[in-house]
């Protein structure tokens, strides 16, 4: 399990990084890496350059505004969980961010990169979505921002084009009277789990005006499904029975070796009471 | 077709080392292969079972996920790097070897390094901290029993040791 | 006065180099070594039409590639058969390159030599094979069918056929008042140690000799099958066994083809090589285990008491037979445990699929034997509304009651007859642990809070240190210090310590003047392996009768020395000593006077030189004596001891998920007197964590077409920490086996045997539903409610 040969190149900038993914069509970028190595390693990717954008500068920030996170391309995720203002103003990022893989793949590998690679298993991805969010890309006509609704077009392929490099992603902040929460279930800890869901609501007065719920590994890209209108404005044992039925209309589960289409449909069904409730629980004490 | 190599320098231990690698020799084998630091361990190259852990500016990273040429420029700590200055166990290996948190031994240099950056972060942790810990690294071998007694000892160790320096 | 080492804590000498990072695995050694790969079928069933290396030879950096054509002599032969059996009628090895046909995906075809791993990949790829692809058979309902075949030549995939028996079980089933059917399924595993396995190898052309360093459990089966496949003479070849990172049993297979192609390369280009196998390789290439069906007939009383057993099972070798029937064998006798059935009669298929091959992982066929036995006691329990541990208790062998024989042929040809044990004693201790008499309390508790919880037992009875022998050197140097070797090899179970424990105690020497040496042909040419829980029973008991020996020469020169009776001489920290005076000498000056010297080389061994000692009338060495102070001795056991253990676990049973979560775990364990308390508990320890992936975590999943889907970490589900149980409540019963001097059984095993019969009780008890096939997930869980749920089928 050895990569196959490539050319390297660490540009000093940005700048530099664009003409080399625009000199080699066969180029790929490598950030974290946590995804891309074992790839590599098992020969099931072999690109012909790989362009290190670890040496570029101004690109590891994590800036938090009343508006929401944005987050570089070169910030790890172990670096966005640690920040106490990103929980403040999005607690949706950490609380999906914990269940990143383990601790030690979180030190390297990067958020940015996470979105980029668009497993439709992965966690921020469907954060991003959940939140309609946005990733900042750089390319050889400069620099544009492209809508998560535009993101992720299959599975595991983004829009981003071949020449151009994901530079910040962001994330919008909780808006006001709004609770969010997330929850999976893997076969272990920190493995990819069979479901996951994230769900935000949002109350006017005690009525749930807005409620949307994201998911895991139940669809072939990141899956968001608004559930306002089955709630019908209330959490009760019925609303949310109602919409976990609306949310199974729309998801297509699959079979694979660790758990069937017909559990991963049970578990979203489950994971759909219990987040919508705990994002409920949560608008509520945000408004009180 | 000769394949490049790149001219790099890696601090390891201390110790700059050169070497002259292709781009695609993962971190874990430069170590292993061309300086000869054969204490981390190759478990599964794709990530998962953590014996390749050590140290990147103190952080845990997995060496079989790192290119020798991105690691130019960082601090890298090894299993090698873990005794104290006058060659005794460090705590963490000290508290392995009281609590038998090994047996075979090849998982090992992966969990000492990750505890000894988590404990540098959470001096005392609980149980339930010492497991999450190491959450993150496969051992075959002891069932994780007496890793997690080791964690909690070597904590206590470090805190002796810091007590005393203080 | 010395402290007894024998049943204390001590902490390992391994342990200094390992956290250091200094020990020395197989690929630490010969950093200039050139590196091997090899080219593995990607198909299960193939016919091998032609394979075009031309490419290869062009690639920079490589040395050789080699397919079945290269091969020579015994090397182009079929690997052996390491272990024959009359009911092996079908038995088939592969060859160390494939030859005209593939019969699994990872297959050996092409070996490639070159300067480093990655270039030697990078050749691989060059290589190309036109196949002509045939049937896969896959999975024990394929191979039983017999509609397409592995091997041409053997009609219905059935290697072997197997019957065994005590009694007219089919008389005492149909006599029966209760009987019962259960049909019991077991997957695949894998042993999977943490380190793959490995070969290196140099030729030494000065002297004409092959060293080879792997990652072996026996170092002189390799060294043996190393010498006849290159056509070399035993004494040209030396194996060594370095640390190893575990084994659990894959790495008593030998030789593997890796193991004879590495010496066969450095022997060829006079460099030294290296393999290094890789994680995927080790999934594809290396072996599996478990995979079994059981269909069971029971007959029983009115109380439970088991009248007659009668059990009928498939087993899935995968694709050869290198290792014989030793698993299914194991199965066929282990499943009876601790319980004395009326009559028994048992029968199996060995059969053929195209995967990868069988051969013992870590209780090697209990586990499944265990599962069989367990459930059904449950079964029978749960027909006649009895307590599972009183069904249990019913059944045993009473105490006095050995040595018990259960009147069947054990894996080792020898008769299955147990040496001592007390499961009454044992059943007592785990339902305390437990507290297996409220637990109906604590159901009720739970269930108030909405969750709901299962308790389950399983009981077991490991053959263990089976033979034929082990033999060991002891070895007083003139400085005190003692060195030992035994032929047997380490993986992690602290050999060094344990075997220095029971030498300290014998020879009266300190702990840290005893240097243990394993599996190095050099030191110690005569040795069999270990596996089956046999290390500290067979080396154990060797080194203690070679120490004895040393021993009784140490005291009859210093009696001479002293002029004093060997009774009256006592050894203690290396001093031998008059007792009750001070009349003593050290050991070293022993050893210095046991061997008379011409010529000194320091102030000790002037002592020793021709002025100085003996009677100038009589040789220098006695007729009957040799120079030196040694003790050399075998030990070669009648049968195999018989260590026992009862496991217990509460679990959870999510209402909403079905995750299965594990409340508490409990272990009586039996393996006569402990060497290392320190040891054994982590040995218990790391046997129930590969119990707990056993039972709920980890599967080999093939497809159809015989393509391994999870050949990875991230997929083949090995437990975490955050999968085990967080703690494990172990007691100790100590039944001295009177097989050996120390009264010592196995307990390598143990704690991995009673893993799924335990779990599937626990889950059966909170769910109500009938558990029969093991691991079981969450997914599976859940369909299973499913399909038992009211009404299943009109709401479908």
């Amino acid at each position: 399990m050895k990569p196959a040969p490539f050319d390297y190149v660490r540009p000093g900038s940005l700048e530099e990084a664009l003409q080399a993914l625009a000199g080699h069509p066969g180029a790929k970028v490598l950030a974290g890496g946590q995804s891309l190595v074992p790839l590599l390693s098992m020969r099931l990717a072999a690109p012909a350059v790989l362009v290190d954008i670890n040496d570029l500068p101004d690109l590891d920030h994590v800036r938090v505004s009343a508006d929401g996170v944005r987050i570089g391309a070169l910030a790890r995720h172990a670096a966005v969980l640690r920040d106490p203002d990103v929980a403040r103003v999005q607690p949706l990022v950490p609380l999906a961010l914990a269940n990143v893989a383990h601790a030690t793949i979180r030190n390297r590998g990067t958020t940015v990169g996470s979105l980029v690679h668009a497993d439709a298993a992965a966690e921020m991805p469907m954060v991003l979505r959940l939140l309609d969010g946005s990733l900042d890309v750089a390319g050889p006509g400069g620099r544009r921002t492209i809508p998560v609704a535009e993101l992720y077009v299959g599975p595991l392929e983004s829009s981003l084009h071949h020449d151009e490099i994901a530079v910040e992603a962001f994330f919008p902040a909780l808006a006001p009277h709004t609770g969010v929460a997330f929850e999976e279930i893997a076969r272990r800890h920190g493995d990819y789990a069979m479901c996951g869901v994230a769900a935000v609501v949002t109350l006017d007065g005690d009525r749930v005006v807005q409620a949307r719920a994201g998911y895991l590994s139940v669809s072939d890209v990141p899956a968001v499904i608004d559930l306002t209108d089955a709630l019908g404005g209330e959490v009760t044992e019925a609303s949310l029975a109602a919409a976990a039925d609306a949310a199974l209309e729309q998801l297509e589960p699959e079979t694979d070796i660790h758990a069937t289409a017909d559990y991963r449909a049970h578990l979203a069904r489950v994971l759909t009471a219990r987040v919508v409730t705990a994002a409920h629980e949560n608008a509520r004490e945000a408004r009180s | 077709m000769t394949e490049q190599t790149h001219e790099i320098r890696l601090n390891v231990n201390g110790v700059e080392h050169e070497a002259a690698v292709p781009a695609r020799r993962l971190l874990s084998d430069a170590l292993r292969h061309d300086l000869g630091l054969t204490g981390t361990h190759v478990g599964c190259e794709h990530g998962v079972c953590g014996a390749c852990t050590v140290l990147v500016d103190g952080q845990p990273m997995r060496s079989c996920l790192m290119f020798a040429v991105s690691a130019a420029g960082h601090e890298i700590t090894t299993v090698e790097g873990l005794a104290r200055p006058d060659g005794e166990l460090g705590p963490v290996q000290q508290a392995f070897r009281e609590c038998h948190g090994l047996q075979c031994g090849f998982c090992t240099p992966g969990f000492l390094t990750t505890i000894t950056a988590g404990i540098a972060e959470n001096p005392d942790p609980t149980e339930d901290e010492a497991r999450d810990m190491v959450a993150g690294n496969l051992c075959r071998c002891t069932g994780y029993q007496n890793i997690v007694k080791a964690v909690c000892r070597a904590a206590e160790l470090a805190r002796a040791d810091e007590d005393g320096a203080a | 006065m010395t402290t007894k080492m024998m049943g204390a804590k001590v902490q390992r000498v391994e342990d200094d180099r390992l956290v250091r990072g200094t020990g020395r695995y197989v690929d630490d050694v010969a950093p200039d070594a050139l590196h091997a790969a090899v080219l593995r079928s990607p198909h299960a069933h193939a016919r091998i039409v032609s394979i075009d290396v031309d490419a290869v030879l062009d690639v920079e950096g490589v040395h050789a590639v080699w397919t079945h054509e290269d091969l020579e002599g015994a090397m182009a032969d079929p690997l052996p058969l390491l272990i024959p059996h009359p009911t092996l009628t079908h038995g088939r090895t592969q060859y160390a390159l494939a030859k005209d046909e593939v019969n699994y995906v990872g297959e050996a075809i092409a070996f490639v030599v070159a300067d480093d791993r990655y270039v030697a990949e990078d050749a691989l790829a060059q290589i190309v094979v036109e196949y002509d692809l045939l049937p896969a058979v896959v999975g024990i309902e394929a191979a039983r069918s017999g509609a397409q075949l592995v091997h041409d030549d053997v009609p219905g995939n059935v290697a072997a056929r197997m019957e065994q028996s005590n009694g007219d079980a089919a008389a005492a089933i149909a006599a029966a008042p209760h009987t019962l059917s259960l049909d019991l399924h077991i997957e695949r595993s894998a042993c999977m140690p943490m380190e793959g396995r490995g070969t290196v190898a140099r030729w030494d052309p000065d002297q004409n000799r092959l060293q080879v360093w792997t990652s072996t459990q026996t170092s002189t089966g390799v060294r043996a099958a190393v010498a006849a496949k290159l056509g070399l003479d035993l004494g040209q070849v030396d194996v060594i066994t370095p640390d190893v990172g575990g084994g659990f049993g894959v790495k008593i297979v030998h030789p593997w083809p890796e193991e004879l192609l590495v010496p066969l390369a450095a022997q060829r280009l006079g460099r030294a090589v290296k393999f290094t196998e890789d994680r995927r390789e080790h999934f594809i290439s290396s072996a599996h285990e478990r995979a079994q069906v059981h269909h069971v007939e029971v007959g029983f009383d009115d109380e439970g008491r088991v009248l007659g057993l009668d059990v009928r099972f498939w087993h899935d070798h995968g694709a050869y037979t290198p290792y014989g029937l030793i698993v299914p064998i194991i199965t066929s006798t282990q499943l009876l445990g601790p319980y004395k059935p009326g009559a028994y009669h048992v029968q199996f298929d060995s059969l053929y699929t195209n995967t990868v091959i069988v051969t013992p992982y870590r209780g090697a066929g209990r586990p499944q034997g265990c599962f069989v036995m367990e459930r059904t006691m449950d079964a029978i329990a749960a027909e006649l509304g009895k307590d599972r541990a009183d069904v249990r208790a019913l059944n045993f062998i009473q105490p006095d009651e050995f040595p018990y024989d259960q009147g069947l042929i054990f894996q080792d040809g020898r008769e299955l007859t147990y040496d001592s044990g007390d499961y009454p004693a044992m059943l007592d201790k785990i339902k305390e642990l437990v507290d297996w008499d409220h637990f109906e309390d604590f159901r009720a508790a739970k269930a108030a809070e909405g969750k709901r919880v299962g308790l389950g037992l399983a009981c077991y009875v490991e053959g263990t240190g089976v033979g034929p022998y082990e033999g060991a050197h002891v070895h007083i140097e003139t400085s005190g210090k003692v060195k030992v070797a035994t032929g047997l090899t380490s993986q992690g179970q602290g050999h060094q310590t344990a075997f220095a424990q029971i030498v300290a105690d014998e020879l009266g020497v300190r702990f840290e003047d005893v240097e243990i040496t394993t599996g190095d042909t050099r030191r110690m040419p005569y040795a069999v392996g270990t596996f089956a829980s046999r290390a500290a029973v067979m080396s154990g008991s060797a080194i203690h009768l070679a120490a004895k020996r040393a021993k009784e020469k140490a005291l009859r020169i210093a009696a001479d020395a002293l002029e004093a009776d060997i009774e009256d001489l006592e050894i203690v920290d290396g001093v031998v000593s008059v007792k009750g005076t001070d009349s003593s000498i050290p050991l070293g000056t022993v050893a210095v006077l046991s061997n008379p010297l011409r010529y000194a080389f320091d102030e000790a061994s002037k002592a020793a030189t021709q002025f100085n000692v003996g009677d100038p009338t009589k040789p220098p060495v006695a007729e009957d004596d040799e120079p030196g102070l040694e003790g050399k001795d075998f030990y070669s056991p009648p049968r195999s001891t018989f260590a026992s253990g009862m496991h217990a676990v509460i679990v959870e049973t999510d209402v909403d998920t079905a995750e299965i979560r594990i409340l508490k775990y409990a272990v009586v364990h039996d393996c006569g007197h402990l060497i290392n308390p320190m040891i054994v508990e982590g040995q218990i320890h790391g046997g129930v964590a590969q119990g707990v992936g056993g039972a709920l975590y980890e599967r080999m999943a093939y497809d159809e077409s015989g393509q391994l889907l999870n050949a990875s970490f991230m997929d083949f589900l090995m437990p975490y920490v955050t999968e085990v149980p967080t703690s494990i409540e172990i007691d100790h019963l100590e039944t001295p086996s009177p097989l050996n001097p120390l009264g010592i059984k196995g307990a390598g095993e143990a704690g991995v045997i009673p893993g799924s019969a335990a779990f599937a009780a626990a889950i059966e008890d909170a769910e109500r539903l009938p558990i029969t096939a093991m691991p079981i997930s969450p997914s599976e869980l859940f369909a299973l409610r499913a399909a038992h749920a009211p009404h299943a089928q009109e709401s479908k």
